[in-house]
């Protein structure tokens, strides 16, 4: 469905390098990208969305993302994507944040109650705790229903416990809405509980292992 | 005579009326422009800056100079003006108006841009995937998110447009109700050694400008508490 062929210069951890990737996701898939860091996770995911250029080629389905000819805009790819840091509109309530994407009020209402915000729907962002505010950047990265979602590092932030039940609540939308999801991660634990694939990034380059491979990648280290 | 009634206060009005113009025309050219320079990676970008912030620098009578030359009926746009529209720029309140524009221009300009600048990047990009083009971007997600900012570029300019004088001197002469703005007036009492009345409109100014700049910090003080980056 998603076929990558890029390549783009980085200064990651070792300097500067060129980051390869060459790979292919199937719809449905629920891809976890792990690797050290500066390696050029973030980069793979900012590049796929459209938020940075590389060189090379890019199709979704039939559609084509990048090839030597054209770019399609930010706008055009409808990729929903999670930051670490959230990025809420910081002006508006929980509940304007996901119609700001979409005035879709029944949509809106199915995630906030699938995110179990209903009670804060009305909140000023600023207000809620971390594990609230990625709640909301999730049902937000929802709203106009898109076919591959991003994630850098979604849970990062948060502390253990929150973690568990937010990955149990992105496996349920990840099915719900019959997405294809990428996600960049740093723990193994949640790679075993939410992965269908595992994309390892080392030297730059993207090398997709079994995830029966996960312990004995980690351990090496 | 009360304090109040010896005052002339024609020259007041025409300097609030002045910034008032300068600040509403200011406004709508520099929030694009700073917009613009803020998500702009250009090698061009410095020198854009540096063409902004000129007016910072050189001194109000090279600016006036230069605005008189281009106003002028000898300059090919007073010329043009002046044969084709009939308006005369050098020495009217209009001329004033577009003398300040460039005057104050960096003093709009370079609130917004650091605003912009300070955004959180990804929150602007959240806009663009979530289908928003620039325009909305700029006008429902970073304006509203830089508030301290856009106080701060709005009253900052409305003040230092009030408070020039010697492109005003330079560009507007010194005609009562037309060009004597209230910094004109005061030099104007000076000269005739009306000190006392001197004293009078240089307090009235200094009133004014200190109490734009309490109003400016207060409001950035109380912001900073309601979103607790101050304890």
């Amino acid at each position: 469905m998603l076929r990558i062929d890029v390549q783009k210069p980085i200064h990651g951890s070792s300097g500067y390098m060129t980051l390869f990737v060459n790979q292919q996701v199937d719809k449905g898939d629920f891809v976890v990208i792990m690797g050290e860091s500066g390696a050029g996770k973030s980069t793979l995911l900012r590049i796929i969305a459209g938020l940075e250029e590389a060189k090379g080629k890019m199709t979704m389905g039939n559609a084509v993302w990048q090839d030597a000819h054209k770019r399609l805009p930010i706008q055009q790819r409808n990729v929903g994507f999670v930051f670490q840091d959230y990025a809420l509109f910081d002006n508006m309530s929980v509940k304007e944040n996901l119609l700001f994407v979409n005035a879709d009020v029944p949509l809106a209402e199915e995630l906030l109650e699938m995110m179990e915000i209903t009670q804060i729907a009305q909140r000023n962002v600023t207000t809620l705790s971390g594990g609230q505010k990625q709640r909301v950047a999730l049902a937000r990265a929802l709203m106009r229903r898109p076919k591959l979602l991003l994630m850098d590092e979604p849970l990062s932030a948060l502390d253990p416990r929150i973690r568990r039940k937010l990955s149990r609540q992105i496996l349920a939308l990840h099915e719900r809405f019959g997405m294809t999801t990428l996600m960049v991660s740093h723990d193994v634990t949640e790679a075993k509980a939410m992965a269908t694939r595992l994309w390892f990034v080392e030297s730059a380059e993207v090398h997709e292992y079994p995830l029966s491979m996960l312990d004995a990648l980690y351990e090496e280290e | 005579m009360a304090w109040w009634q010896q005052i002339e206060w024609s020259p007041f009005v025409l300097s609030f009326k002045l910034a008032g113009v300068t600040v509403a025309i200011l406004f709508v050219i520099a929030i694009p422009f700073a917009w613009r320079l803020s998500q702009s990676r250009s090698r061009f970008k410095p020198l854009l800056e540096a063409m902004t912030a000129l007016p910072i620098v050189l001194p109000p009578s090279v600016l006036g100079f230069y605005m008189l030359m281009l106003l002028s009926h000898n300059s090919a746009l007073g010329h043009f003006l002046e044969e084709s529209f009939n308006i005369k720029l050098a020495f009217s309140f209009t001329g004033l108006v577009i003398a300040s524009c460039f005057y104050s221009f960096p003093f709009m300009v370079q609130p917004l841009q650091s605003g912009f600048e300070s955004l959180n990047r990804h929150m602007i990009e959240a806009s663009y995937l979530a289908g928003k083009n620039m325009h909305t971007t700029l006008l429902k997600v970073a304006l509203p998110n830089i508030k301290p900012s856009l106080i701060t570029a709005l009253i900052i300019s409305f003040a230092h447009t009030v408070g020039e004088f010697g492109v005003v001197l330079m560009v507007g002469g010194n005609i009562p109700d037309k060009t004597r703005v209230a910094s004109v007036a005061i030099y104007d009492l000076v000269e005739v050694m009306d000190y006392d009345k001197a004293n009078l409109y240089a307090g009235v100014l200094l009133l004014f400008s200190f109490s734009v700049l309490v109003s400016v910090y207060w409001f950035n003080y109380r912001h900073k508490i309601r979103v607790g980056t101050v304890l």
